[in-house]
């Protein structure tokens, strides 16, 4: 599964389009992340505040949206672009792969409650291919 | 009580293994006749047995039920109602076919599904996606006991229409995105919590009778 040319334009044009409430949606996604998956709060534990609106988790969702920016620049090869932030998730965080899929899911609906006319079916799947991707390429050094 | 009416009290009420002949031995004969049923009737008065089994009866079935906050009762109560099916329905099932196209396998007799715009613009897409959406009309009504209400439904998703049971959970996603998009800020994430459940509660009880 690899990202057309096309979807690539896609993927870049939405990004860029909603750049401008990133902080907003990196804060939303993590926030639901948190609420509708609870099992992900394991990896906060070392958080005070754990509350959706609280500072530890806006703050931490602005900086996983720049991951996604910092992949959205590096499109064209995920893999090679991203190896510092998967050796990060590999060795220092630890994080489980499943859970990139849930974040990708979180992140998805964010976008589609915040965005719901730009969102289309066409949108949605080049944006759902990109994360799977990224998730791919944070997954490279895991083993 | 004086010793003769004690001696009569005794010789009246002893046991008699006779035929009762004389008067004493009729007086005999009847209070024995009734005290199985005092006994019986004692009985029946005193708490039921089960009056303390229920609690525990309850909770094991309790323990096969998904438990559901007020707050989870009152959320899928309020969205469904708030829906509008004729547009969510085929909006979720043409998402579906778009954003994962290997689930287009099982229409192959809907026609043209080449494209996006096709898809979106299918007449027969749409009425299915209606379909499907008030299909979960009796879950939504039924939500102590979503895995019996969909047994049978279970059974023709496996049988007849051999449905692979992870598009339940890849059509429930896509309409988790067309409620976000309809509801926009309304849908907080404690309200994405109570749908997510319940869908998966849907999705675990269409595959409960795959085998």
């Amino acid at each position: 599964m690899s990202l057309s040319a096309k979807e690539k334009v896609i993927v870049k044009d939405f990004f860029a389009k909603v750049s401008s409430r990133s902080d907003e949606i990196g804060a939303e996604a993590l926030a639901r992340l948190i609420v509708v998956y609870p099992q992900t709060k394991s990896y906060f534990a070392h958080w005070k505040d754990l509350s959706p609106n609280g500072a530890p988790v806006r703050k931490h969702g602005i900086t996983v949206m720049g991951g996604v920016y910092e992949a959205v620049s590096k499109i064209d090869d995920l893999a090679g672009g991203l190896l510092n932030l998967s050796e990060l998730h590999a060795f220092v965080l630890r994080v489980d792969p499943v859970n990139f899929k849930i974040l990708s899911h979180c992140i998805m609906v964010v976008l589609s409650m915040l965005f719901a006319e730009e969102f289309t079916p066409q949108i949605h799947v080049a944006v759902d291919k990109f994360l799977a991707l990224v998730a791919l390429a944070l997954s490279e050094k895991y083993r | 009580m004086s010793s003769y009416k004690r001696r009569l009290f005794i010789l009246a009420t002893s046991p008699t293994q006779c035929r009762p002949t004389s008067k004493i031995n009729k007086i005999q004969h009847a209070f024995w006749r009734s005290v199985p049923i005092l006994l019986k009737t004692l009985l029946k008065l005193r708490p039921s047995v089960y009056d303390s089994l229920d609690s525990v009866k309850e909770t094991s079935t309790a323990s096969n039920m998904v438990q559901w906050t007020d707050f989870e009762r009152a959320t899928i109560q309020s969205v469904f109602e708030k829906m509008d099916y004729d547009d969510v329905g085929p909006a979720a099932l043409s998402r579906c076919l778009v954003v994962y196209p290997w689930t287009q396998r099982y229409f192959g007799n809907f026609g043209n599904l080449y494209n996006a715009a096709a898809i979106q613009g299918n007449p027969m897409v749409a009425a299915h996606g209606k379909t499907v959406l008030h299909g979960l009309d009796r879950a939504v009504k039924n939500m102590d006991d979503i895995k019996a209400t969909y047994a049978e439904l279970s059974v023709l998703h496996s049988e007849k229409l051999r449905v692979d049971p992870d598009n339940f959970r890849l059509l429930a996603d896509c309409l988790t995105i067309v409620v976000a998009a309809r509801m926009g800020a309304a849908f907080t994430a404690d309200v994405q919590g109570a749908f997510q459940k319940f869908l998966a509660v849907v999705v675990s009880s269409l595959g409960k009778q795959y085998h």
